[in-house]
């Protein structure tokens, strides 16, 4: 089973990288680009069956390493 | 006084802390990363700057999951006294260890250079040995400084008088300019700047040398 997991920065913290690729595609003259936010996407492989502990599982990694949750959020998708 | 510095792959200021500790007079033991168990009668453990596992997923986060990150909680659980400088503070961070989180420099680039701090608080082991609101000149070196910390936490840290230094000229965009932070005991501390760069007088500047020979000293 794949699963991939998406982790962004919280609403209300600053993104100095998605800032700077904002102003770089206004630069662009992309003038309609309002706001950037960056983030990282992961694809986990895992020999799991069930998509139910799949998610459990993952859950778990999200909150022990892939996501720091003081600033970041995360989503997990099954693929 | 015994302290072990923690060798991580990309660590970098491993031979500057353990020189600025052996200056100061202490007993110094390297231990590598991989190790499961701590040498006993270690007093402090020393976690020095760098580019832990090559800062990967987010500064610090591989190094605070690592082997012998296990015994460095339990020293640390136990009131044993533990120091993170740079890297070694963003470690301390993702180990939940010290409050909040080291984020990108607000302006996105790398700094490097000789900065003025304020001494907040002086009654730690780390600090008695500066006036109160000394202003020091010490270096620093990162990418990641930029500290962020829920309005719950920061409270915290002013209540419990936690914040240990601060920049003068915030470089980095730092919440209340903090660039040093102790735990609640007082005996932890992590900081971004290096005061292990500024000990010997070929370094031009001496005032990182306190730091060190006040360590687990009676104040």
């Amino acid at each position: 089973m794949k699963a991939r997991v998406t982790v962004m920065l919280k609403e209300g913290v600053l993104d100095p990288q998605g800032e700077a690729v904002k102003h770089a595609l206004n630069s662009l003259e992309y003038d309609k680009v309002e706001s950037v936010r960056q983030g990282k996407v992961i694809e986990i492989g895992l020999s799991e069956t069930s998509e139910e502990l799949a998610t459990t599982s993952i859950q778990e990694m999200c909150e022990k390493l892939l996501a720091n949750t003081v600033i970041e959020s995360y989503e997990i998708e099954i693929i | 006084m015994r302290a072990a510095v923690i060798i991580f792959p990309g660590s970098n200021c491993d031979r500057d802390m353990l020189s600025a500790l052996r200056l100061a007079g202490h007993e110094t033991i390297k231990i590598w990363h991989k190790e499961t168990e701590l040498p006993k009668n270690i007093d402090l453990i020393a976690i020095p700057g760098g580019f832990s596992f090559g800062d990967y997923l987010r500064c610090g986060a591989i190094a605070a999951k690592s082997p012998i990150f296990n015994e460095v909680i339990r020293h640390i659980n136990r009131g044993g006294y533990a120091l993170g400088i740079c890297n070694g503070f963003q470690i301390l961070t993702e180990a939940g260890i010290l409050p909040g989180i080291l984020q990108q420099n607000i302006g996105t680039k790398f700094i490097s250079k000789v900065l003025d701090l304020r001494v907040n608080n002086t009654s730690s082991t780390f600090t008695h040995k500066y006036a109160t609101n000394r202003i020091i000149s010490i270096p620093i070196a990162h990418h990641e400084g930029n500290y962020f910390a829920s309005k719950d936490d920061l409270k915290n840290l002013r209540d419990k008088d936690c914040i240990a230094f601060e920049y003068i000229d915030n470089p980095n965009g730092a919440l209340d300019n903090i660039a040093g932070i102790l735990s609640e005991n007082h005996r932890v501390l992590g900081m971004m700047p290096h005061p292990e760069r500024h000990i010997e007088n070929a370094h031009g500047c001496q005032d990182g040398y306190p730091f060190f020979e006040g360590l687990l000293q009676k104040a």
